[in-house]
Parts: structure tokens; C-alpha cells; sequence
């Protein structure tokens, strides 16, 4: 495995390229890092393993120097260094790639670029340097192309080629597959490989334990801020990384017992909207039924009409017809969310504070939020029943094991899985004949997201019709019955779980359903399984 | 040296109401300061800005009427600005509504019966909220900036005000002075008395607390909150913001078109080119000092109205100009927001040799 | 000189106050703040350039004053949104009640003293040419430098670090703070920035449009400019066309008059005011082509974690 590395030095007294020497983090009076050590290797692609809220991000912001230490010192080559900005970093030759791009969507891929390059000051010059290095790498990339116009993957492609052209010793990646689809992951770990075999040190941070496994040659494993373990990823299975990430056994979702579905629930037909954001996505011949008692799941990369087609079904935006959407056997494309409500619709969108919840509201004012016409007790002649609100967040809280610090707080103090749980647990108290879901455990502690994916499942077992929109697969397969793929806004045909595996859905997800517009037959789009590889382009 | 800014975990409950406690204290102070400085006694000073209106029942009553209309105003700016909808035009809407308002007393001099000052207030709001409605309007329809409509339409209204007393509705009788004819009797507010305090410091009293009841219990009061909060949440749970947008319009609008005619129908008693000394842009600092919320702006408004009168009475006795009082005014509104920073925030000032991103 | 040639330097001198609060105000915007005071800071420019310029009797001083006045509002602004990141939308307003008081203060004694003015420039021959001599080469200097900084600040945001950077910050702050860029830093540049451009259009209202101080001689030209910001969809030539068109409105009123047209006064004086409106109607109906420059960030604090 040392194979690729330039010089294997005697391991006890080997240089580490970067050392982390008991780094200790504090915000206000909340420790993020306590005591934190790790080191890393040059030309080894290492992990940093743990759950959402370990620390993990806290840390790698010090060795990039966005956030410095509280206590506890950083060594370049063995020599103690302070990185007190990115620049500094950049300049040690440590580069980022961060979770959520730091890129600009007004401005084009060099002006991108060369923000982070502080000497080079000719765009022209730059975009050939681009372009030779994305080639090498095989990260095609067009320099003057602007940053909205770009998919998620190709976002990436810009932060990595940023990074690459500052020749970076040390190269951080925080999530970098949870945008790609299979294939794409394939190609980036290819990339990876090589930068590697060149010795370069990768920092790998990802919660997809089956790709670390297979890509990273040592593994760092933080909980709650401590490093717990650290273990060659090679010699673990990913449920026993699982283990170490969570500290307990993870609790494993029961299926359903018997299936009996029952009468068509949600239906859309021909569902076409032009979406009215600047870089929105338009939504294209969406075509899906639920039955009652099953849960159908969307799959898709983010960015790809996700959003668009949830508020189309919650009628935060409408479309032109009636008949479009049917929710409980009421056609309501044309009515408002309150209505769709009053059908007995439920609703959890993937924005918890400033969607799905008012931030500086209480709990029991978020109760309001979406119940004050559908309960109708909560609000008579127009005044809110403050007595009842409270109730029916107390039930709430306690029902789906909410934590809270006090009694009715606010709903920007909760931690997000707690948040989750309550804006889940507020729409299944309606005990709801339809239920949409969009992004259920989207950065939610594994023991918060096994506890939502089984209340939907049971959800389901009361005879609802459940819609879950997710871009991570594991849970997409966890939960559904049936799967549909969603890509620039369009929607495959569902298949049985049975039938699916993860190499089909990444294919669907780079598009392999997507009719050449305009359409002109529907026979194309048969079956995912007939679709050769060659037919997608975006896998590179 | 650097001034940090931590979030709190939860807002702080002391700070929400010591913010303007402290916003006032530091107000005072500093305005005692710039009375030293121009060469007054900062202790006499002060005490003609902030003591004297409370000493006799005469300028009690004054600051009574001063603060009716800054109440009034204030208390549809709160809630506006509670859903985060900018109306500063209140000032044309004031305009506005003594205009309309006055279209019955001026064209039917003669009319006497309780019907005509009733209609005469209904009018003054009508005008006021049809003003503030077309601010709404443009921005429902055609997206156009709240902020800069509403406050361009201030000078139109008096542009359209100033047309109107020193074109057809001048008094005949004036000598060729820009007014109109003068109210009598049912054209004008019921006072106190003989004193100048009217029936609109009742009005005022009576909209404070229905904007009371409605902002902390009823569905419409939480609709305007959650839209204030979170445009998307407001969304999601079903309420409409272009319907917001006419509903804060429309009611801050008719606040200050009430309030416009009350002033023509009360202490002025006749339509005059100018009614009002700014009483449209103080009330945005007495909505804010009053925390947003219908009470606070209860006694933001006296407050206020205790500085106006202050303001008089120091240029009487002191020679201090007017204009200190809307200095005061301006600090005191800045202060507000620098210590509204302390409910969610944190300061820190750290001494610390760690450079900033040097690449600026 | 002709009629013709007196109407267009008089269009000029009424719309460079607009165009320099407005270029001003639009580079603020790019970086992501939007600063409600401009007709505050430029009321402050106004008091304090005349104040300059009647005391010391230099005209150098009174231009230099009222850009500082601008620079020291603006700061104030700055410490407030930047710092303590108050709503910029409140302050914005604040900063321009405070400045209309603390203006209508320190001028009260010297209103309507008769003042210096700045003389428009004179070059032997050039200056002579018919029609067009005055026009070109017969401004004041001020004039020139109005001009001057649209096509600086055209080439400084769309062809140097500086704009690019500048551009950044206002698209995504917590991108360029990810990038180790100073938020805050650049953020409040750019606010001294807009205002000296604002004090420096108040300046010359004082010293070369009306040469005196007159209470809120302003009148509203802050907020025009704000709405020119706008209208220019936050494009730096843009700015130089829209001034020039509200300049003609704005004069437009006295000519009218002046033929003996029967129209009220009032009319004529609230002509700028709607036709504002109006622009604003026209530009605002096309989202596409508002939302396509709108910074980003525009009106949103930056707080960074620590």
C-alpha cells in the first residue's frame, strides 16, 4: 500500500508532512475539538471519520486556516507553524476543497480560479494553465463558462482545479462524492490516485464508509469533538466504522411486516413548470403516483429540480391546471398549500430553519405554523388557542424523543437532528394521508436520521402515501419501495428496489433517462437497466 | 484591537428591554456633552428638553397632542417593519390624508352634523391607505423597491397638498395666504376642554391596543411575524406575502392618513401648506425605540413627543436650535440598533496580533 | 450663447450631483451593502463644503470638507452594519435623520449667505468653438471628474483585482471569507468610498449648483440616486445615462415654465419624483433583467464564525 509513496522513512521517527498536535476548539462555551491529534502522510489519501457535529469540519477550518485553535499546535514538516488565514495555508501548500463550494456564481471559472491566486494576474495566461491542468487530471472544465450556469459536479471540477494549480503538498476534501454520482466518484478517485502517486497527502472526509474503505490508507475516527479511534480502514468492515463513528450499535430499521397498498394517493400528470428563480430549474414532464401504504423515493444529485418539484407539490408554487396534481383524490394543482393541507397532506421540506421553521419562534408557534387551518381547534375566529399550541408541542417533543434545554424553545436553539425530528413528528401528528419529505436526514445524526426513516416507514404502514426526496442512496434504498431517479428536471420511470442497485440509479442520475428535447418517443425511457454507459455524457 | 461578535445561544430577554433603556441614557449623555460644548450648562439644558414639558398641566396636554400623531403612525410602522416591509413614506400618506380628509369641510363649509367629522376621519384614512395602497400596488404588480417608492411619493404629496391650498382650496377670505378656510364645529375634533388635547390622543389609545391583541394573539398578528421572521417560512405555512404587503400598506397608510387629518381637524383647524413637522419620519425611530411592538411604541411616542416640545422650549429659553431636537432624534435611533445587536450578539473586543486576510 | 447651449450646461451641472452620489452608491451595492443614507451623507457634504469653503475662503478646502463629512457619515454607517451588523436598512435611515438634523444644525447660522462658487474652466480658443466649445471644454472640473469616475470605476470592477474582489464579496461573502478574504474590510472600503462620492456630490450642490446653504437642499437627490443604482442595473455606464436623463426632467420643470407653458409649479417640481417612479416601474417589471447584476448578497450582515 506504501507503494506510491516517493520515500518510506523508518515509521517511528518519520516527518509528517502536516501534525495536529491536541488541538482544542471552544465556541463561546461549547468545545468543538477537545484535545484533537492527527497526522498525516505524504502521498497516503487519509480518512476523518464521524458523525455530523463531531468536529470534523471545525478541525480541517484550523489546518486551513479559517478558524484558529484555542489551544494545541500545527507542524509543517515537523516545524511548528501558526496558519493564521487561508492564504498562509495556500502558501504552505495545503489546499481545500470545501463541502459547500466557496465559489461565485456571478463570475466565470477563471475569475474563480485566480481569486485564490493571489500572484497570477493575467486571466488569459490562467485559463491555459486551467485547461492543461483539468486535462491532466481528467477534470474538463470551460474557463469562461459562469459558475451558475455549471451542475454541482462541475462546481467541483472548479475547487479541485483551483487547488491543483497552486500545487498543493496537501490537499482537504470535505465530502467531495456527496454531490457525485457512483460513476462520477469512480473518476474522482481516480484523479485522487494519481495526485497520491505524486505524494501528495489527501485529507478524506466523507460518511460513505464503503468508499473509504476501498480509497484510504488510514483512518481517524472523531466523536463528539475526541478522537475515539484510529484504524487501518482497510482491515474494518463499514459497519464496524459505523460503530466507532456512533458509540453504539446503530439502530437497524425494521421492515414493514405485510404490504397492502391501497388506493392511488398522490398523483401528478404531465407536471411542467418554468421555475421563476434566476438559476432555478425548470421542471419537465413529471409524471408519479403513490400508492396508500408505500413509500416512493426520488433519487438525484442536489441542484437537479429536487426543490422545485417539492414546492410544486406543496403548492407553494402552482401550476396552471387542475387536474396536474392530485393529492387524496382531490385534483389541487391550481389551490394554495393550505388546501393541500386540508386534503390531509403533509409536508417537511429540506430547509429546516427558514422553511420548515420559523428560527426565532418557539416550538409551539412552529405548531401554528403549519396547522392553523387544518387543526381546527387551534385557531378559532381568528385567535391562536395558546394553551393547545403548547400541548401539541409537548406531545410532539416527547413522542419523537426531541431534546431540548427547556421547556417550548426556540426552534433555532435545537441541534438539526433535534429540529428534524420535531418538524417530522409535527406533520405525522396530523396523522397525514399523503406525506412529502424532501431530504429527511439531510446533516442529521445517524441515531436522529434511523429514528425519522423508521417513523416514516411506519408512516407508510398506516396506509399513507409517502414521498421522500433524497439525494443520499443508502437511505433511498433503506426506505423505498419503489425508486425514480430526478435530473434536470426530469423524472424516470420508478422501479421496484428489488430491481434497482446503485450502478443504475448513478446512471439514471447522470441522466440516462432524459429525453432529447423536444421528446419524441416515450419507448426510450423503458427500462434503466437497457441504457448503455455510452449514452450518458456526464460521467468524465 | 478588534471588536468581535459572538452569537448567543438563546436572545437575551434583559437586553431586549434594557436596549433602550441604555439607547435613551447614552442619548442623554451625549447630548449632554454637545450642550457643553456649545458652551450651554448640559444640567439646564437637559432639564428644558426632557423635564420641563412634564411640569405644567399646559404642556402635558401638549405633548399629548404632539404624541398622538407620532403614535398613531408609529404603530402601523411597527407593524410593517415586523414583516420586514419598508414603508417610510409615512409622511405622504399624513399628507395625504389631511388632504382627502378635508375635501368635506372645505367643499361644504356649511355642513354641521357629527356625520361630517366622522366622514372626514374615514376619508383621512382612505387617503392615507390609497396613498400607501400605491406602493403596494407597484410592488405586487411590478416588483418595484418599497423603499424608494413610498418615499418619493412624500414629495408628490406635498407637491399635490401645496396645489391644492394655494390653488382652488384657499380661503377666499385669507388675505391670499396659502390655507384654507378655517373649521368650525363639526368639522372639528371634540377637545378636552378648552385646551388644544383631543379626542385622537382616545383614538390613539384605542388602536394601540387593538394592535396589541392582534399582534400577540390573533392568526393574522402571527402571520405578519412569521412573514417578518422568514419570508420562505411564512410561505410554507400558507400566508401570502403580496397579501401582507397590501394588508401593512394599507393599514400603516390609513394610520397615517388618520393621523393627518386629526392634526388638520385638531390643532391646526385648517388645511396649511406643511402639517406636519416630520411627524412621518420620527414615527419610524418611535416604531423601532418601541421595540416593533404597539405598546412600546405607546410610550416611544410620548417620549418622543417630550423631545419635540423640549426642543420648543430650550429655543425659548436658551437659544438652542430647533434642529438639536432631531439630532437627538437621529442618535437616539442609532443607538437602538447598536444595542438591538446585544440581544443576539455578544461584543468582545480582543487585542490580538493575528492578521486578517491580508489579500484585501 | 445660445439658448440650446445654456439649457445642456445647466442639464450638466443637475445631473452631476445625481451622477456622483449614484457611482458612488453602486460600488457600495457591488460589494454586497446597500446604504440608505446617501442623501444623508450628501447633506452633510452640502453643510460642511459651503461651511469650508466660507471660512477659510478656499474652495480646495470646502470640495475636501464635504468629501470627509461624506467619509465620516459613511463610516459611522459602516461601524454600525459592519461591526455591530444592525439591519442596513434601519441604519440607513438613521444615518439620514441624523444627518439631516445634525446639518440643519451647524448651518443654521450661515443659511442663505451668499457662498464661493466654483467657476467652470476656461481654454483659450477650444472653449470658443460655436455650439459645442462651452459645452466640452467650459465645465467646472468637477464636471470632469464626475465623468472620469464612471470610466475609473467601470475599469476598476470589471478589469482589476480590486473589482473582482469587490464583485466577490458582494455575490458570496462566505465564499470569500472561505477564501481568506477580509469581508468586513473590503465591505467597509467600499462604504468610505460611497461615502465620499456622496459627501462630494452634497459639496457641489453647496459650492457650484446653488453656491449657499439652504436647509435639506438636497431634497430628495440621495434617494434619486439610490433609485439610479437601480435603474442602471448596478452597471457603472448605465449610471452616466440615467443621471443625465434625470438632470434633463429635473431642468426640464424651469424651461417649461419659462416659455409660459400653464402648468402649476407644483407639476413641474414634482416631475423628477414621479419620473423616478416611472423608471423604476419600467427597469423593475423585467426580473430577469434586474436580478441578472443584483449582488447576491445585497443587504445581508456578515458575520464570521471565530
Amino acid at each position: 500500500m506504501a507503494s506510491a509513496r516517493g520515500k518510506t522513512g523508518d515509521a517511528s521517527n518519520e516527518v509528517y508532512l502536516l501534525e495536529a498536535k491536541n488541538i482544542t476548539k471552544k465556541f463561546g462555551e461549547f468545545t468543538a475539538n477537545d484535545n484533537v491529534s492527527i497526522a498525516l502522510k505524504a502521498g497516503e489519501i487519509h480518512a476523518l471519520l464521524g458523525e455530523n457535529g463531531a468536529g470534523k469540519s471545525t478541525l480541517v477550518k484550523m489546518m486551513y486556516g479559517s478558524l484558529q485553535p484555542t489551544s494545541g499546535t500545527l507542524f509543517w514538516n515537523g516545524e511548528q507553524v501558526e496558519i493564521n488565514n487561508p492564504s498562509m495555508a495556500r502558501d504552505l501548500g495545503i489546499g481545500m476543497v470545501f463541502q459547500h463550494f466557496s465559489l461565485f456564481e456571478s463570475l466565470n471559472v477563471v475569475e474563480n480560479i485566480i481569486l485564490a491566486i493571489p500572484e497570477e494576474d493575467d486571466i488569459a495566461a490562467l485559463a491555459v494553465k486551467i485547461e492543461k491542468v483539468s486535462a491532466q487530471y481528467g477534470l474538463p472544465l470551460e474557463p469562461y463558462a459562469v459558475v451558475a450556469d455549471l451542475s454541482v459536479g462541475e462546481r467541483q471540477r472548479i475547487e479541485i482545479v483551483r487547488c491543483l494549480l497552486q500545487e498543493p503538498r496537501l490537499l482537504i476534501m470535505d465530502e467531495p462524492t456527496a454531490v457525485l454520482t457512483p460513476q462520477e466518484a469512480e473518476q474522482l478517485f481516480i484523479t485522487l490516485r494519481k495526485l497520491t502517486a505524486e505524494g501528495v497527502a489527501i485529507l478524506y472526509i466523507s460518511h460513505r464508509l464503503e468508499e473509504v474503505r476501498k480509497l484510504c490508507h488510514d483512518a481517524t475516527i472523531l466523536r463528539r469533538g475526541i478522537v475515539v479511534d484510529n484504524v487501518d480502514p482497510q482491515q474494518e468492515t463499514a459497519q464496524s466504522l459505523a460503530q466507532l463513528m456512533v458509540g453504539e450499535a446503530i439502530h437497524k430499521i425494521e421492515a414493514r411486516s405485510a404490504k397492502k397498498l391501497g388506493k392511488t394517493l398522490l398523483k401528478t400528470q404531465n407536471l411542467n413548470l418554468k421555475s421563476g428563480l434566476q438559476f432555478g430549474v425548470d421542471l419537465i414532464d413529471i409524471n408519479l403516483d403513490v400508492r396508500a401504504g408505500e413509500v416512493l423515493a426520488i433519487a438525484g444529485i442536489a441542484g437537479n429540480g429536487q426543490s422545485e418539484l417539492f414546492d410544486a407539490l406543496s403548492g407553494e408554487t402552482r401550476v396552471s391546471k387542475k387536474s396536474t396534481i392530485q393529492l387524496n383524490g382531490v385534483d389541487c394543482g391550481t389551490r394554495g398549500i393550505r388546501f393541500r393541507r386540508k386534503c390531509e397532506a403533509a409536508f417537511a421540506p429540506e430547509e429546516r430553519l427558514g422553511h420548515g421553521a420559523v428560527p426565532s419562534f418557539k416550538l409551539s408557534e412552529n405548531v401554528i405554523l403549519t396547522r392553523h387551518d387544518s387543526d381546527d381547534d387551534l385557531v378559532r375566529y381568528g385567535f391562536m388557542d395558546g394553551k393547545l399550541m403548547k400541548a401539541i408541542a409537548a406531545r410532539i417533543t416527547k413522542k419523537r424523543d426531541v431534546r431540548v434545554s427547556k421547556t417550548d424553545p426556540e426552534a433555532e436553539s435545537l441541534s438539526g437532528g433535534n429540529l428534524q425530528k420535531f418538524i417530522v413528528g409535527r406533520e405525522l401528528d396530523r396523522a397525514p394521508k399523503v406525506l412529502i419529505v424532501n431530504q429527511p436526514t439531510w446533516g442529521v445524526d445517524a441515531g436522529a436520521a434511523a429514528m425519522i426513516r423508521q417513523a416514516l416507514i411506519n408512516c407508510a404502514g398506516r396506509n399513507a402515501a409517502v414521498l421522500v426526496i433524497s439525494q443520499d442512496l443508502d437511505e433511498i434504498f433503506e426506505l423505498a419501495d419503489r425508486i425514480a431517479v430526478i435530473s434536470r428536471g426530469q423524472l424516470s420511470k420508478s422501479f421496484a428496489v428489488e430491481d434497482m442497485t446503485f450502478e443504475k440509479v448513478g446512471l439514471l442520475m447522470a441522466g440516462a433517462h432524459e429525453k432529447a428535447l423536444p421528446a419524441d418517443n416515450d419507448a426510450a425511457d423503458n427500462d434503466a437497466a437497457d441504457v448503455e454507459v455510452e449514452d450518458n455524457g456526464a460521467p468524465v | 484591537m478588534k471588536i468581535i461578535l459572538e452569537k448567543r445561544a438563546q436572545q437575551s430577554k434583559i437586553m431586549a428591554y434594557a436596549s433602550p433603556v441604555l439607547a435613551i441614557g447614552l442619548t442623554v449623555i451625549l447630548g449632554g456633552i454637545i450642550f457643553a460644548l456649545a458652551g450651554y450648562d448640559p444640567q439646564t439644558a437637559l432639564y428644558y428638553y426632557f423635564v420641563e414639558p412634564l411640569t405644567n398641566f399646559w404642556s402635558i396636554e401638549e405633548v399629548i397632542v404632539k404624541a398622538t400623531p407620532l403614535i398613531l403612525i408609529g404603530a402601523g410602522l411597527a407593524i410593517c417593519f415586523s414583516a420586514n416591509i419598508w414603508n417610510i413614506g409615512a409622511e405622504g400618506q399624513l399628507t395625504m390624508g389631511a388632504l382627502v380628509g378635508s375635501f368635506i369641510p372645505v367643499m361644504f363649509t356649511d355642513w354641521q352634523s357629527p356625520l361630517v367629522l366622522l366622514l372626514m376621519l374615514v376619508m383621512g384614512a382612505m387617503g392615507g391607505a390609497a396613498w400607501a395602497g400605491l406602493v403596494a400596488f407597484l410592488k405586487n404588480k411590478f416588483n418595484v423597491n418599497e423603499i424608494l417608492t413610498s418615499l418619493m411619493l412624500v414629495y408628490v404629496a406635498q407637491y399635490i397638498l401645496d396645489w391644492f391650498v394655494r390653488g382652488p382650496w384657499r380661503d377666499p377670505n385669507g388675505y391670499n395666504f396659502p390655507k384654507s378656510v378655517s373649521f368650525e364645529g363639526w368639522q372639528l375634533l371634540p377637545t378636552y376642554g378648552d385646551g388644544r388635547m383631543h379626542i385622537g390622543a382616545l383614538i390613539a389609545l384605542i388602536v394601540v391596543v387593538l394592535l396589541t391583541i392582534m399582534m400577540t394573539r390573533s392568526l393574522k398578528g402571527f402571520e405578519i411575524r412569521a412573514i417578518g421572521n422568514s419570508r420562505r417560512a411564512g410561505a410554507f405555512a400558507g400566508f401570502s406575502y403580496k397579501g401582507m404587503t397590501w394588508f401593512c400598506f394599507l393599514l400603516s397608510g390609513a394610520l397615517a392618513g388618520l393621523a393627518g387629518i386629526m392634526e388638520v381637524a385638531g390643532p391646526a383647524g385648517q388645511l396649511l401648506p406643511s402639517i406636519s413637522p416630520g411627524y412621518g419620519f420620527t414615527a419610524i425611530i418611535v416604531a423601532f425605540l418601541g421595540r416593533l411592538n404597539p405598546m412600546g411604541v405607546l410610550l416611544a411616542g410620548i417620549l418622543l413627543a417630550i423631545s419635540y416640545l423640549g426642543g420648543d422650549g430650550a429655543q425659548m429659553e436658551l437659544g438652542v436650535s430647533v434642529k438639536t431636537a432631531q439630532v437627538f432624534q437621529g442618535m437616539l435611533l442609532f443607538l437602538i440598533l447598536t444595542f438591538d445587536t446585544l440581544i443576539r450578539y455578544k461584543v468582545k473586543i480582543i487585542r490580538s496580533q493575528t492578521a486578517e486576510g491580508e489579500l484585501t | 450663447m445660445t439658448g440650446f447651449e445654456a439649457a445642456v450646461l445647466t442639464i450638466i451641472t443637475a445631473s452631476t450631483p445625481l451622477l456622483m452620489a449614484a457611482i458612488g452608491e453602486l460600488v457600495v451595492e457591488r460589494s454586497g451593502v446597500l446604504n440608505l443614507g446617501v442623501e444623508g451623507m450628501m447633506v452633510m457634504g452640502a453643510v460642511c463644503g459651503f461651511l469650508a469653503s466660507y471660512y477659510t475662503g478656499s474652495l480646495i478646502l470646502g470640495i475636501l470638507a464635504s468629501m470627509m463629512a461624506g467619509v465620516l457619515m459613511s463610516l459611522l454607517f459602516g461601524l454600525l452594519t459592519q461591526t455591530f451588523v444592525t439591519n442596513q436598512m434601519a441604519t440607513g435611515l438613521a444615518l439620514t435623520i441624523l444627518c439631516l438634523g445634525l446639518s440643519g444644525l451647524i448651518g443654521e447660522p450661515l443659511t442663505g449667505e451668499p457662498g464661493l462658487k466654483l467657476s467652470a474652466i476656461s481654454i483659450p480658443y477650444l472653449t470658443d468653438i460655436p455650439y459645442v466649445g462651452k459645452i466640452l471644454f467650459g465645465q467646472d472640473i468637477l464636471v470632469y471628474v464626475s465623468i472620469a469616475l464612471v470610466f475609473a470605476v467601470q475599469y476598476m470592477l470589471f478589469k482589476s483585482r480590486m473589482g473582482l474582489i469587490i464583485r466577490a464579496v458582494g455575490d458570496s461573502h462566505s465564499s470569500a471569507h472561505a477564501l481568506g478574504y477580509s469581508v468586513i474590510k473590503v465591505r467597509y472600503y467600499c462604504i468610505m468610498f460611497g461615502g465620499a462620492c456622496a459627501g462630494l456630490a452634497g459639496g457641489y450642490l453647496s459650492l457650484v449648483y446653488t453656491p449657499q446653504w439652504i436647509e435639506d437642499m438636497t431634497a430628495g437627490r440621495g434617494w434619486i440616486a439610490l433609485a439610479l443604482v437601480v435603474f442602471a442595473t448596478w452597471m457603472p455606464r448605465r449610471i452616466l445615462l440615467g443621471a443625465y436623463l434625470f438632470g434633463t426632467v429635473w431642468i426640464m420643470g424651469l424651461y417649461v415654465q419659462g416659455a409660459g407653458i400653464a402648468i402649476p409649479s407644483q407639476v413641474l417640481s414634482a416631475l423628477p419624483y414621479v419620473v423616478t417612479i416611472v423608471a423604476l416601474v419600467i427597469i423593475s417589471r423585467n426580473a430577469t433583467l434586474t436580478k441578472l447584476n443584483t449582488p447576491t448578497c445585497l443587504g445581508q450582515s456578515f458575520v464570521p464564525d471565530r
